[in-house]
């Protein structure tokens, strides 16, 4: 591997997070962000092709070294670690609205949704996957809310822009779903 | 010793594995009839949708009932005469119809979302939560006389309820009554703070009064008050005397 490569692999190995690429970009000075892109993609073969129990992933606007998935349940099952729990369906629904729709307020979503969101949104915005982004004009100035960046991670999107569209929905979903 | 739990104020909440609300059941009823979301057979949907939340004790959940009279409703309009020519009709179910479409698209990122969640959960990244290693409870070591002073504490603690000793007392009227015609031996009119002293106590303040409209019905004495909390003129009744 080239050093570039291989300090991008010491930096991302340390980070619990994904780590963006302009912070990756900072770790070099010298290097140009063709050089940092291809040291990614030079990191990522070496897993792939090298027999590694990790990879690289690119998600949440991006870069991180996650387990392969073939080895989590034996890991659950000694214990080492956990996967974080599934959201109810109910959650996900009020997500997605807000992923869609935001910045959006309690109403719209429980206009679209056809019941009462409130301990919903609590639950979200404990868990960190949406946050208070404005109020809107109008009466009693209601909270709008948004996703934040644990969203993106959560659902391994790189960007929102990886939604599909609201005219691409039915097609999106057609097509197999996209490995990581 | 009854401890009564202090009554926790919870929102009434339903959430079922099946349904995440009305309109997820309307959808599911719609796809199980195989019918057009834009062309709904709203009388069968309607009447399914009742037997529904019946079967499944939603009857009671306002956000169920509050759709099952929409449909209702519509279910209703739709049998109304159409006025003007077909052009100029509006259907009813034209609202439904936008929020039903707006809500199975939701519901498609939904399935999409459900899918990247569990591809991201199937990779275990640095920092993820670690399982604490249940340890087995240490074995408890407690005497009878601890427990016990334990058991005193808790109830010297315990708040003591508030009692209020409720004396009855019962009123004097008779008394009163004694008082009044003595009274009005020796005068022809009295004023009511002439049988009552100023600082008396209530159940003195309200014999006299009793005792005073008592009297009064007797026709023994007259009573007059020229306005809301003036003064009470009591008068000997010399014809209730005669009679």
């Amino acid at each position: 591997m080239t050093p570039l490569a291989k300090l991008l692999e010491a930096a991302l190995f340390s980070s619990g997070h994904p780590v963006p690429l302009d912070e990756l970009r900072a770790l070099d000075p010298d290097a140009s962000a063709a050089a940092v892109a291809m040291a990614l993609d030079e990191l990522r073969e070496h897993y792939d092709t090298g027999g590694h129990g990790v990879e690289l992933v690119e998600l949440a606007g991006g870069w991180q070294i996650l387990t392969r998935p073939e080895f989590t349940e034996t890991i659950e099952r000694v214990q080492l670690a956990v996967r974080p729990q599934r959201l109810s369906s109910a959650a996900l629904e009020t997500l997605a609205i807000i992923a869609y729709r935001q910045p959006i307020g309690r109403a719209e979503i429980e206009e679209i949704r056809g019941v009462a969101v409130g301990s919903m949104l609590r639950t979200l915005l404990e868990r960190g996957l949406i946050d208070v982004v404005g109020r809107a004009e109008g009466l009693g100035r209601p909270m709008l809310y948004g996703t934040t960046p644990a969203f993106l991670e959560q659902f391994a999107l790189r960007h929102l822009g990886e939604l599909p569209r609201a005219d691409e929905l039915a097609v999106a979903l057609r097509s197999e779903p996209r490995a990581l | 010793m009854i401890a009564t739990a202090e009554p926790v104020e919870a929102p009434f909440i339903i959430e079922l594995e099946q349904f995440s609300g009305p309109l997820d059941l309307l959808l599911t009823l719609i796809r199980d009839e195989r019918v057009e979301i834009t062309d709904i057979p709203i009388a069968r949907i309607c009447e399914q949708f009742l037997a529904r939340i019946h079967s499944l004790g939603l009857s009671d959940a306002a956000e169920y009932l509050e759709m099952a009279a929409r449909l209702l409703r519509i279910k209703v309009q739709m049998l109304l005469p159409r006025h003007g020519n077909g052009d100029e009709w509006e259907d009813p179910r034209a609202e439904l119809v936008r929020r039903l479409l707006e809500y199975q698209q939701m519901r498609e990122v939904v399935d999409l979302l459900e899918r990247r969640g569990d591809d991201r959960r199937e990779r275990l990244g640095r920092g993820v939560t670690l399982i604490e290693p249940a340890r087995p409870a240490r074995p408890l070591s407690l005497a009878l006389p601890e427990l016990l002073a334990a058991v005193d504490r808790v109830l010297r603690l315990a708040r003591k309820p508030v009692l209020h000793d409720i004396v009855p007392r019962a009123l004097d009227v008779d008394g009163a009554i004694d008082t009044i015609r003595a009274l009005l031996q020796l005068r022809a009119t009295a004023r009511f703070s002439d049988i009552v002293s100023a600082g008396a106590e209530p159940w003195r303040i309200l014999s006299a009064l009793l005792a005073l409209l008592e009297l009064a019905r007797r026709g023994e004495l007259r009573v007059r008050q020229l306005r809301p909390f003036g003064t009470m003129d009591i008068a000997r009744d010399t014809a209730g005397e005669a009679a």
